[in-house]
């Protein structure tokens, strides 16, 4: 398993993690950033996609 | 030893082609030699939130990852040639790096208004860390800010000086800010919001001089009106930092020219096998879209084209490379999201919500959708995304 944390003080909801791992984020009915705080390790290369594309850099993994 | 992959530019195109390479399962050396003394660092914010706060670097360093531990790092340095056939790279202290691959990353500054009168304190570009430490010093509330270029940037940094509290002035050639990206209805909207906010638009004009001492004071507009001005920002687009590859044989027509696989061409005959091109200075044909090559200056282009470049670099490149443009601009609390490639539309419709509030915005050629733009209301704008896949 991979932990996931997002800074959601920084988080704008820009959504382009979105496409990365769209199992464990998505923009919810009034556009928010939700996700998972957990997720499988062959999620781990999605998850690490979504941080490259964050315009604000708000998502780490947590080892 | 091997020579290293070389990466010219440590901006986000030469540092995501870095931790690309490693992801991809190349191990030997790379070297990325940039020319700012800064560590690669995240541009959006400079427009943005960067100059409504403090500025530091810290702020907006891209994290460094245990895979690119072990690349070497050149940074304030400017390469100055490159002699593709000998495999080689100066870079200004005539120091000479010979390379396996080259990855050209180097991509764009920001051009500057043609003025004789140009030697004057006041004047800012919007481009790199220092850009925005300098502007955010200058942006004092009541400074009278006049901003040239109402593209994506001169309306950002128009909203951000008028939040700080500044008097702001946009001077620009066009009919409506950001026309050519957004179309006539929205980029309408978007000039009423902003004059709402207090902007005052010069539309369809041009600055022909500067007037000051040493520090600027006014802006002469082709009408032959000045505008009083204490900060001008130079928002007027870029050049390509492409001028270290001439003499070579490649297209630099606008920017460096380069096929499907990112591989640079010379001007006629094959691609160059170990010479690629990413990020904004990358010209290259997106089959999701047409035979025709592109510059795309969008956020996810640097990323995507750094991994385009690993995979074929690796043999491991599979079908098209056929990315999907993404861009956002924050202006005031007006949050506009997009996909695909707005300027090919020849035409523009309403497709959601309301154009006084929140809206949709869907762009159309020959009645296929290109793009897709909303001012909030993003998760409608995403469900369009799928149309361009």
């Amino acid at each position: 398993m991979i932990k996931i944390d997002v800074d959601m003080a920084k988080c704008q909801h820009y959504g382009q993690c979105v496409f990365e791992a769209p199992s464990v984020f998505e923009l919810n009915n009034d556009d928010k950033l939700e996700y998972t705080a957990t997720a499988d390790d062959s999620e781990r290369a999605n998850v690490e996609a979504a941080i490259d594309v964050c315009p604000m850099q708000a998502i780490r993994i947590v080892e | 030893m091997s020579h290293p992959v070389l990466i010219v530019g440590a901006s986000m195109g030469g540092l995501r082609t870095a931790e690309a390479l490693r992801r991809f399962g190349y191990v030997g050396p790379i070297t990325v030699i940039g020319d700012e003394p800064y560590a690669p660092y995240n541009r959006p914010p400079l427009s943005k939130e960067v100059l409504a706060e403090t500025v530091s670097h810290e702020a907006v360093a891209f994290e460094q990852r245990e895979s690119t531990a072990d690349v070497n790092w050149v940074l304030g340095t400017r390469v100055e040639s490159a002699d593709l056939e000998h495999n080689i790279v100066t870079d200004a202290n005539g120091d000479v790096h010979p390379y396996s691959a080259l990855v050209i990353a180097t991509g764009l500054r920001p051009r500057r208004l043609n003025v004789a009168n140009g030697e004057l304190r006041g004047r800012h570009a919007v481009r790199t860390l220092d850009d925005a430490i300098a502007l955010r010093a200058d942006l004092k509330p009541g400074a009278r800010v006049v901003i040239v270029g109402a593209g994506f940037i001169g309306c950002e940094v128009a909203a951000t000086a008028r939040t700080l509290g500044c008097d702001v002035t946009v001077v620009a050639p066009g009919i409506h800010p950001m026309q050519q990206s957004l179309g006539t209805e929205l980029a309408t909207e978007m000039q009423h919001r902003h004059e709402a906010k207090g902007v005052v638009f010069r539309l369809k004009t041009a600055v022909t001089d500067l007037v000051g001492e040493s520090s600027i004071e006014g802006v002469v507009l082709d009408d032959g009106t000045t505008v009083p001005c204490d900060v001008l920002v130079e928002a007027i687009g870029s050049h390509e930092n492409t001028e270290w590859l001439e003499g070579n044989d490649l297209d630099l027509s606008a920017g460096v020219l380069a096929n499907n696989d990112l591989r640079a061409m010379p001007q006629n005959g094959d691609p160059w096998n170990n010479v690629f091109v990413v990020g904004d200075v990358a010209r290259f044909p997106n089959p999701a879209y047409d035979d025709d090559a592109r510059q795309i200056e969008h956020w996810n282009i640097p990323t995507e084209t750094a991994k385009r470049v690993a995979q074929v670099f690796t043999e491991q490149a599979q079908g098209e490379f056929r990315p999907i443009p993404s861009f956002w601009t924050d202006q005031y609390d007006n949050h506009l999201l997009a996909y695909g490639v707005l300027a090919l539309a020849d035409d523009v419709k309403l497709i959601d919500g309301d154009i006084t509030g929140d809206c949709v915005f869907g762009y159309y050629r020959s009645g296929k959708m290109v793009g897709v733009c909303g001012i909030g209301m993003r998760s409608v704008v995403q469900s369009y995304r799928s149309n361009f896949v």
